[in-house]
């Protein structure tokens, strides 16, 4: 099995978190929403897998480039 | 009278609030979060008061911190600029409670005009046209015909639970909403889990047109009017004064609507009223009334050579304009391109970040209303906007051509902007040529 990193295109906060470790997901679902400049940006899974580990919580303030999300595949 | 000033505000329209507050001989005391430190308008105003952290529920939105602050530096008015607190009847009640002056409206004002259905209501006991549809839900499609044929086609009919434009489809005829009733209730009921629908008047091709009042005790006042046509997702980024595509007739009616909504709503202080106007018939229908400063106030200011912001601290200090309407005139031709921290390449997605290089245009004619400097990092808690770049000519095709000088010449560095953007819509024939409507950005 092989893993993926998730990383936030830019930076701001995490507003909501909508998958849980374990979970099954399947390409271009929304893993979680970034909330930056009072825009809401959707992180989606960029393949399918099972989220492997969740890297931040939600108010959690993150920097561009900032792993959010580890997928297994 | 009014001696000292507390802005409840950040950004460019503090700043914008301290220039008038210096020219006028008042004090400022401006409250800041803790990602405002460094802020322009902290630099600029007498005394500066932290109120919190960066998140704005916990800053600025925070009215019990900002009345204290009030109170303990002893102002006598608040000025909420746009957006947080502005339009909140709470605040200015708990203004009012404070003894201190909140320069806007009566609380009154911000709840009729706050909710959309009562904002409606006015406008109609005044006589101005409201957007046509159903008073609420409708039940089945003969309702659907029945309502239709009296407003006239096409029609638009939503699902009352419905959003994000999903759940709606536009009918021509009565044949084409008996057909489709019911498939489009039962989508309603499977996507929403609420059958009910809607239905409005369908405009294909409109402009959102806005007229800027300034009402004291004793007039009412109308400074011109602006078109908000060029917007993204509901955002104006492109405003203009006078809005040239109306005839002398559509002017004058336009202007005698919104004198009768301020009459009928005992409007107090500065504002705004929203039309949409129809391209296809020429008529204006009544949206919504904005009870602040505008962020495209520049450009009526620019026409008139008026400080609305002035107007507006004198009006709450309850003096007497006292201006002759007939000697209030347009001159020339204004247009605002709002300069946003976002990248336009990669749907608008926001870009903070530091300033690294910024130079802006040196141009006659041409005005700045910002807050950023070189430097400046940009805060991921408040909205993207950089820059309002202000450009006054003789007609609209100068203000276009100068508005490209500009855009040319500002350099903003470190970020992304929404600088190409405006470039490319400053080229655009349709454009130019004033031929376009609210589905602009949809068509380029």
């Amino acid at each position: 099995m092989e893993s993926i990193e998730v990383k936030a295109e830019i930076s701001g906060s995490i507003w909501k978190v909508l998958v849980s470790e374990g979970e099954q997901v399947t390409a271009g679902d929304t893993l979680l929403i970034i909330e930056s400049m009072k825009m809401e940006i959707p992180v989606e899974a960029p393949q399918d897998g099972i989220v492997e580990h969740l890297h931040v919580k939600e108010t959690d303030t993150i920097e561009e480039e900032q792993v959010l999300v580890s997928i297994k595949y | 009278m009014i001696k000292k000033i507390l802005i409840a505000n950040r950004g460019e329209i503090a700043v914008r609030i301290i220039k008038t507050c210096q020219k006028m001989g008042i004090k400022t005391v401006q409250v800041y979060s803790d990602a405002d430190e460094k802020s322009l308008a902290v630099q600029l105003a007498d005394e500066t008061v932290n109120i919190g952290p960066g998140p704005a529920l916990q800053s600025y939105f925070n009215i019990q911190k900002i009345i204290s602050v009030a109170k303990e530096h002893v102002v006598d008015a608040i000025h909420p600029g746009y957006g947080f607190l502005s339009e909140k009847a709470e605040f200015a009640v708990a203004c009012r409670d404070a003894g201190l002056v909140f320069i806007g409206p009566d609380p009154q004002t911000l709840i009729d005009m706050g909710d959309k259905a009562r904002a409606k209501l006015i406008a109609q006991q005044a006589g101005v046209p409201i957007s046509p549809g159903s008073a609420g839900e409708i039940h089945h499609a003969e309702n659907a015909v029945e309502i239709a044929n009296s407003i006239g086609y096409p029609v638009i009919i939503k699902a009352s639970a419905g959003g994000g434009g999903r759940g709606m489809r536009i009918f021509h005829n009565e044949d084409e909403i008996r057909k489709s009733y019911e498939s489009l209730a039962t989508e309603a009921l499977r996507s929403f889990a609420n059958a009910a629908l809607y239905i409005e008047k369908y405009f294909e091709k409109i402009r959102h047109i806005e007229v800027q009042v300034v009402c004291d005790e004793d007039a009412i006042y109308i400074l011109g009017e602006r078109d908000c046509s060029i917007q993204r997702k509901n955002q104006k980024l492109i405003e203009e004064s006078p809005a040239v595509l109306l005839t002398e007739d559509v002017r004058t009616s336009l202007y005698d609507a919104s004198r009768r909504i301020c009459a009928e709503a005992k409007y107090l202080n500065v504002g705004t009223i929203e039309y949409i106007y129809d391209l296809n018939t020429a008529k204006f229908y009544f949206l919504e009334m904005n009870t602040r400063i505008q962020v495209e106030h520049p450009v009526t200011e620019m026409c008139f050579n008026f400080d609305l912001v002035e107007a507006q601290i004198r009006i709450a200090s309850r003096e007497k304009l006292a201006l002759e309407q007939t000697k209030l005139l347009s001159r020339g031709y204004a247009i605002e391109c709002r300069i946003n921290a976002e990248n336009p390449e990669k749907k608008f997605l926001p870009s903070p970040g530091t300033i690294t290089k910024l130079k802006w245009p040196d141009l006659t004619g041409v005005r700045i209303d910002s807050h950023v400097f070189e430097g400046y990092t940009i805060p991921i808690f408040y909205d993207s906007l950089l820059a309002k770049v202000i450009c006054w000519a003789g007609s609209r095709d100068e203000a276009i051509e100068l508005m490209k000088r500009a855009l040319s010449e500002l350099q903003i560095e470190g970020i992304k902007t929404t600088c190409s953007f405006h470039e490319s819509v400053m080229n655009d024939s349709s454009f130019c040529s004033n031929q376009y409507d609210t589905q602009f950005l949809t068509s380029i």
